[in-house]
């Protein structure tokens, strides 16, 4: 198929960026959205031009770094589907995509369509993480862990750090990816310990980096490609009222 | 915004509770009685003070949250998700209220500050039976009055849910129970208040 793409371009952080139309042809239904920028680009090496600049790692669903917002939704338009996982054959011959990067003042523009998703691993350093000694692992099943509560934690642990709630969020609030998090630890007794504190840190970590405040429109959870529900933030939002109330 | 959220409803109950008793028709008797009740209790009194603030901040919260948030996408999108994702209600809150609050104005320079000017001045309450009657047989004031209890019901669809979300109740078990109950309480509440100056204005009341 024949498509003409409209692209972010962008020098660096402080350059003024916009868009380039760029055509590709004989791309194939079974190619990734990633190949088919490879073929764009090697396209553009050909050509003399400069290629474009996006973030990939693991091109199977599970680093998160292929930030792309693609014809306005953060992956493009397959639910649960990171921008890696999107093939060709959601798109017929003669379409026209418009592909942006992140747009949050908490992420900013690297180069066109790379965005700094630093802001996130702050807010891990600030309690993503429980301290406990090394050692040999322990037998699994010593500790014994509610099923219910090892299920929704291992849901919340799901969450690969993509961005895609923060760049669907009309108020580029953190908050499902914040409460992802929280919620993976506070559920297992190996979070108990920092369990207060953890959710105080990280909101104000969250808050320091510059993300909106969530409002509850729920895209995020539409978004993400991980599914990862908006209980979570149901059960952040009781976490850190809990915490601020019992605080010592 | 959750807590004041919550606050602003169950106000909407008792105000929704002491105004349907117009609809009585006995001439605005039981109605007459029940606002006399609200207007000179101490209690309602004391509480009037809380609800008048718990209003302002609501207000002052919601639209500093609304700005604090447009701020942080300073380069928006080319092209957005519009309704694929989230309900244009949802994302709208900061406009309904804006809209409520503009309809507010107009209702406290008919009912509120008449009534509180006139205990203050020492003639005690005002008939706000009679000022109701007067007042919804203007056309324009029956069709703000309306749009107001629309902009109201849409803000109520997203808020109710919303405010069990922000202070950790909808858990999963209940969320769909909570939003069903919201639902029915956007439309049932603003379509009962949109009956009052409607039913004045076609005549239903004496
Ligand atoms: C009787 C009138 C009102 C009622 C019953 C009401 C109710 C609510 C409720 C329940 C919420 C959800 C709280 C949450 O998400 O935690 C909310 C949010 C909000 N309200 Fe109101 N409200 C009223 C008037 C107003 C007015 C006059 C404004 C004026 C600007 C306003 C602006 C907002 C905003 C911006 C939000 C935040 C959006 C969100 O959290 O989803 N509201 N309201
Ligand atoms: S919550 Fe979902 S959308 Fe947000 S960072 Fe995690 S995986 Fe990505
Ligand atoms: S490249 Fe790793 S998730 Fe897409």
């Amino acid at each position: 198929m024949n498509l003409t793409l409209k692209v972010w371009r962008q020098q660096n952080a402080q350059a003024q960026g916009g868009f380039e139309t760029y055509q590709v042809k004989d791309i194939s239904s079974e190619m990734s959205f990633l190949e088919m920028f490879d073929v764009l680009n090697e396209q553009l090496i050909n050509e003399g031009k400069e290629p474009i600049t996006f973030d990939h790692d693991c091109r199977e669903g599970i680093c998160g770094a292929c930030s792309m917002h693609i014809n306005g939704q953060p992956h493009g338009p397959w639910q649960q589907t990171t921008t890696c996982q999107l093939h060709m054959r959601a798109y017929k011959d003669g379409d026209t995509i418009v592909v942006e990067p992140w747009r949050a003042k908490a992420f900013p523009v690297i180069k066109d369509l790379m965005v700094d998703r630093r802001a996130f691993d702050r807010i891990i350093q600030s309690g993503g993480y429980i301290s406990v000694d090394t050692g040999n692992a322990q037998d699994a099943n010593n500790l014994p862990i509610d099923k219910h509560k090892a299920d929704e934690s291992f849901a919340a642990a799901a969450c690969i750090g993509c961005g895609a709630c923060v760049a669907a969020c009309k108020n580029s609030s953190a908050m499902l990816f914040l409460s992802a998090k929280v919620a993976h630890l506070a559920l297992l007794p190996q979070g108990e310990v920092e369990r207060k504190t953890r959710v105080v840190n990280m909101v104000d970590q969250m808050d320091k980096e510059g993300f909106g405040s969530c409002t509850n429109t729920q895209a995020c959870e539409a978004e993400c490609p991980k599914g990862i529900s908006v209980q979570n933030i149901r059960r952040l939002n009781a976490e850190y009222i809990r915490s601020v109330f019992s605080g010592d | 915004m959750g807590f004041t959220g919550l606050f602003l409803i169950s106000f909407l109950v008792v105000h929704c509770y002491v105004n349907a008793l117009i609809f009585f028709n006995d001439g605005g008797v039981k109605f007459t009685e029940a606002a006399h009740f609200m207007g000179t209790n101490p209690v309602i009194r004391i509480m009037e003070i809380g609800l008048t603030v718990g209003i302002f901040a609501h207000i002052i919260q919601g639209l500093l949250l609304t700005f604090e948030n447009r701020a942080k996408r300073p380069v928006g999108y080319a092209k957005t998700p519009g309704n694929k994702s989230s309900k244009w209600y949802s994302r709208s809150m900061g406009l309904l209220g804006t809209l409520i609050l503009l309809f507010f104005v107009l209702h406290w320079y008919h009912f509120w500050i008449p009534n509180r000017a006139s205990q203050f001045m020492g003639n005690g309450e005002i008939d706000a039976y009679a000022k109701m009657k007067l007042v919804f047989s203007q056309a324009w004031v029956v069709i703000v009055y309306i749009l107001g209890c629309v902009s109201l019901s849409f803000h109520l669809m997203h808020g109710f849910w919303s405010a069990f979300q922000t202070v950790g109740l909808s858990t999963r078990k209940y969320k769909s129970i909570i939003n069903g109950m919201g639902m029915a309480f956007a439309i049932i509440v603003p379509l009962i208040f949109i009956l009052m100056p409607l039913s004045f204005y076609l005549g239903w009341l004496a």
